[in-house]
């Protein structure tokens, strides 16, 4: 059975004929090929398909597309200024050193954006329960804490 | 002259792709009429296939096409070849029994692959998947590797499941060192199986041109050109010139990216009989049961020491689990990088090491992050900590009274250090980790129900792998040198090729750190290149920490000849004598004068020769080199980790590690860093949340990341790290590799420091609060 839905991903609407089971992840990926955001596993627990809908983080790939049927989805491509400058998350990311392979990167960076609005000021324990839903196993996620704590300031404004 | 790049802190260049989401990692590769694969496996750890029905599969919408073993047999795809050849201890070679990529009438462990479903959308392969049917006669099946000698034979080939039974050391002097002693200690324990674990899941896309009459295969591999070489000469039989292997990002590896797979293998030859790209992701599920896995070992150890704690002998008899087949590198794991790094930072004079291999109904077992060092390491360092506890020595001064301090030092295990400075390291962890005030820390603990222990680690590993002809006397089936190239564009800039390949080390920064060190370029104009066979000359890949002592040394050997050449034409533009040309970072000087030119000008020249001597001199500027090493690297370092377990749960809180390691000469601090974190976090996973678990009858109990705990962020703290550095005398940058360190020192560690806590002997790894639990209720 095919349905239609419609959505806007990184401000632009979009819309498909999709099976119903299509998750979005995959519609994310396969059928606007906005690979940025990864499938790390299949029971919801990497965090590496993390994605905004309606400015909160969710793991793309626990739902069906049709779940996000009018909603505003940011992906990682949708992260940047237009003219290519890093969000201060991501810059935060490259100066702290918060990536090593890249895979886990994506969702980091997306479960921090929705974090960091809440967390103008965030303590190391904070931040690392704020990460129980994303899996990196390269960095050992020194870094990352770093990178999000200084990532967060830098949003709030805070040196 | 620009600023010193070499020891600098520099950003990455690969952040930018990575953090705006155009990495290219091998799921993301789309290719035009592209095809899907889905494999179906085996549900039984042990079994005899009598019946495959495919026909309501073929059936299915979309489903371009379904193979068993039977096709691939008919097509004469070969087995999967195991690249080192272990001789037993009678003399006799390993057994090699066969490793077909689609099982051939008998499936040996959960997981294996029995068919692939090939269709127009991945949703339509798994949907026909699952409508084939496999009539299995369920055998019993064996999992403990202790028990397998005894177990139905799961290969013809080894009656008895033993791969082999190998040693090294003079048995007799170690036994005769034994019965002298005043003091010996002993262990039994298991290194735990782990479960890679790369956060990418393993992937394969493969497309074949009619009109090329080649195939490209993008993979995600940690070494591309060994994958094609594997491929083409021993299962498909194809010429290596059609062959063209992409590893593109990679999502980390581990050492399970290392290998030749079976979903390699059939994807590329599906390609050419539909002529269609097929591609194939694993599922998480599909990767817990078909990444080779790590470790795994059963060992009884025993050291033999003086009254006045001076070690005298090492013992250790090792059952390893090599699981269902032989993976690409499984064989020297147990073996050539196991056994000879027993000797640790000591100067134990007398080692004995044998080791049974044997095959079990379990997925294959090859190297993971470490790869027989951090077993080695467990070995002699929980001996070591725990032999000071029964002497009532300071596990520290045991430590310093039997520290290599003279180098070159030839150990009785084969290897011969180059250098090392064991008491630099550990003195600065002391300090940093503050262990004088350990005591007053455990009182305070105390008053707030914790129990307090601090445990050391001073490990040591075999890095930059590998002379080859070394390699090749103790039988490995290739070269473990490294090559690189260096191509210089008219206009100054560079691109780099190397064989090493990066996923997540940071080299195409380091790399570049390197190069535009030496040329005095700003390191944009720097570019470097890896993972593709049609554009990198040759490569052995990274693993084993090889990166920058091996590759890295073929590119400053390249980079020599750069110099060289661009000494003789700046000779040319300069008038002088090419012996009075002196080079540094980028500037070409005749000694003595201020007559110079720059990097850039000497470049401009040699593609635009109009005054060159092209009599003498070909133009142009580009060159090659491959590099051997002559010995492997010694790395080490010392450790110290503290923990707290609470009394009423068992649970185990990491409240402070601290790291010094001497790596030689350090590229860019931040990467090692980074490294060193990472390699620890496993360390203390291992130690601590992963446990890999079969049933009985071969069923992987935690196949998923809610039974199998890889650690997350709140398992592990912010670490102390520091470095030494003792360059290495071999290779011209002084570089030792930092990849594994972390992963080989934690659990020696960790598990240190909680038997400190609980004040006792021995705890299995990985010590779970209600392993801990259990402990202190039967120690009460
Ligand atoms: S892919 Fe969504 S949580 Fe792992
Ligand atoms: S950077 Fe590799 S998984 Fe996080």
């Amino acid at each position: 059975m095919s349905v239609k839905v419609s959505m806007k991903v990184n401000g632009k609407p979009v819309a498909a004929d999709l099976e119903a089971r299509t998750l979005l992840v995959t519609f994310i990926r396969e059928h606007l090929r906005l690979t940025g955001t990864h499938v790390g596993c299949d029971t919801a627990q990497c965090g590496a398909c993390t994605v905004l809908m309606n400015g909160k983080a969710i793991k793309s790939c626990s739902i069906v597309a049709m779940q996000a049927e009018g909603a505003d989805i940011l992906t990682i491509e949708g992260v940047a200024k237009p003219d290519g400058t890093l969000h201060p998350m991501q810059a935060a990311f490259k100066e702290n050193h918060g990536l090593q392979c890249g895979f886990c990167t994506p969702g980091m960076v997306m479960n921090a954006l929705d974090f960091a609005k809440s967390h103008p000021d965030p303590t190391e324990e904070e931040v690392r329960d704020s990460l129980e839903g994303n899996l990196c196993r390269c960095t050992g996620y020194h870094n990352i804490v770093k990178s999000i704590m200084a990532g967060a300031r830098a949003m709030a404004g805070k040196p | 002259m620009t600023a010193p790049l070499i020891g600098a802190r520099v950003q990455r260049k690969e952040d930018y792709r990575f953090l705006t989401g155009a990495g290219m990692y091998t799921d993301d590769v789309a290719l035009p009429g592209q095809a899907y694969a889905a494999f179906v496996r085996s549900p039984h750890a042990h079994a005899r296939i009598k019946k495959i029905a495919l026909d309501q599969a073929k059936k299915s919408p979309a489903v371009l096409a379904v193979y068993t073993g039977a096709d691939l047999a008919a097509a004469k795809v070969g087995g999967l070849p195991c690249g080192w050849l272990i001789t037993d201890v009678n003399g006799q070679p390993m057994k090699e029994p066969p490793y077909p990529p689609l099982a051939q009438g008998k499936v040996r462990h959960v997981g294996e692959r029995v068919a692939v479903v090939i269709a127009e959308s991945l949703a339509q392969a798994r949907d026909a998947a699952e409508l084939i049917e496999v009539d299995y006669e369920v055998l019993p099946a064996v999992v403990d590797p202790v028990k397998a000698k005894g177990a139905p034979a799961i290969h013809e080939a080894a009656p008895d499941n033993a791969c082999y039974v190998w040693a090294l050391g003079d048995k007799a002097a170690v036994d005769g060192a034994f019965a002298k002693a005043a003091h010996v200690t002993k262990l039994d324990f298991v290194n735990n199986r782990l479960i890679p674990n790369a956060i990418e899941p393993r992937a394969a896309n493969a497309t074949y041109s009619r009109a090329e009459a080649g195939y490209t295969l993008y993979v995600a591999s940690q070494n591309p050109h060994v994958e094609r070489l594997l491929m083409t000469a021993f299962v498909l039989g194809l010429p290596e010139n059609k062959v063209r292997v992409v590893a593109p990002d990679v999502g980390g590896g581990f050492g399970s990216k290392i290998y030749l797979y079976p979903e390699d293998v059939v994807v590329t030859w599906a390609a050419k009989q539909l002529n269609r790209p097929v591609k194939w992701t694993a599922e998480r599920t599909e990767s817990f049961v078909s990444d080779a896995h790590g470790r795994d070992h059963v060992t009884t150890a025993e050291l033999a020491l003086d009254r006045d704690g001076k070690f005298l002998a090492l013992r250790v008899r090792t059952t390893a689990n090599l699981g269902a087949y032989l993976s690409t590198f499984a064989s020297c794991i147990p073996t050539i990088l196991y056994a000879t790094l027993l000797a640790g930072q000591y100067t134990t004079p007398l080692i004995y090491c044998e080791v049974t291999a044997v095959f079990t109904n379990t997925t294959p077992v090859d190297a993971y992050r470490g790869a027989g060092r951090p077993e080695a390491t467990y070995v002699v360092e929980r001996l070591v900590e725990t032999a000071a506890r029964e002497m009532k020595l300071d596990p520290a001064g045991i430590r310093r009274k039997n520290f290599i301090r003279q180098f070159p030092y030839q150990t009785p295990v084969a290897l011969c250090y180059d250098t090392g400075n064991y008491e630099a390291t550990l003195d600065a962890v002391m300090k940093m980790a503050d262990v004088a005030g350990f005591k007053q820390r455990k009182e305070e603990s105390l008053t707030k129900g914790k129990l307090r222990g601090l445990g050391y680690a001073c490990y040591i590993e075999a890095c930059g792998i590998a002379p080859s002809n070394v390699a090749g006397s103790l039988g490995a089936r290739a070269g473990l040198f490294e090559a690189g190239e260096i191509r210089v564009h008219p206009t100054g800039t560079v691109t780099v090729f190397t064989g090493s390949h990066s996923h997540g080390q940071g080299h195409e920064t380091t790399f570049a750190q390197v190069v535009a060190d030496r040329l005095g370029l700003p390191i944009e104009n720097v570019d470097i290149v890896h993972g593709d066979t049609s554009k990198v000359l040759f490569g052995m890949g990274t693993y084993g920490s090889r990166s920058i002592a091996v590759g890295g040394t073929a590119i400053v050997k390249a980079l020599d000849k750069i110099v060289a050449k661009g000494r003789k034409i700046a000779a040319h533009l300069l008038e002088a004598a090419e012996a009075d040309i002196e080079y540094d970072r980028g500037v070409f000087k005749v000694a003595g004068t201020d007559k110079q030119k720059t990097f850039g000008e000497v470049a401009f020249a040699a593609y635009v020769p109009h005054n060159y001597p092209l009599d003498k001199l070909e133009p142009g500027l580009n060159e090659n080199a491959f590099y051997d090493p002559a010995n492997f690297t010694f790395p080490a370092g010392s450790y110290v980790c503290e923990v707290e377990v609470d009394r009423d749960t068992g649970a185990t809180q990491i409240v402070a590690f601290t790291a010094v390691d001497d790596f030689g000469k350090i590229i860019n601090p931040m990467i090692v860093e980074g490294q060193v974190h990472g390699g620890l976090a496993q360390g203390i996973g291992q130690a601590l949340t992963e446990g890999c678990r079969y049933d009985s009858t071969g069923q992987l109990v935690t196949g998923s990341f809610s039974d199998y705990a890889i650690p997350r962020a709140g398992d592990v703290p912010l670490f102390k790290l520091d470095t030494r550095e003792t360059p290495c005398t071999h290779n011209p940058l002084g570089v030792k590799g930092c990849g594994e360190a972390g992963a080989i020192g934690a659990p020696a560690a960790v598990m240190n420091a909680i038997t400190d806590a609980l004040g006792v002997k021995d705890l299995p790894m990985p010590a779970t609060a209600q392993t801990v639990w259990r402990s202190m209720h039967k120690a009460a």
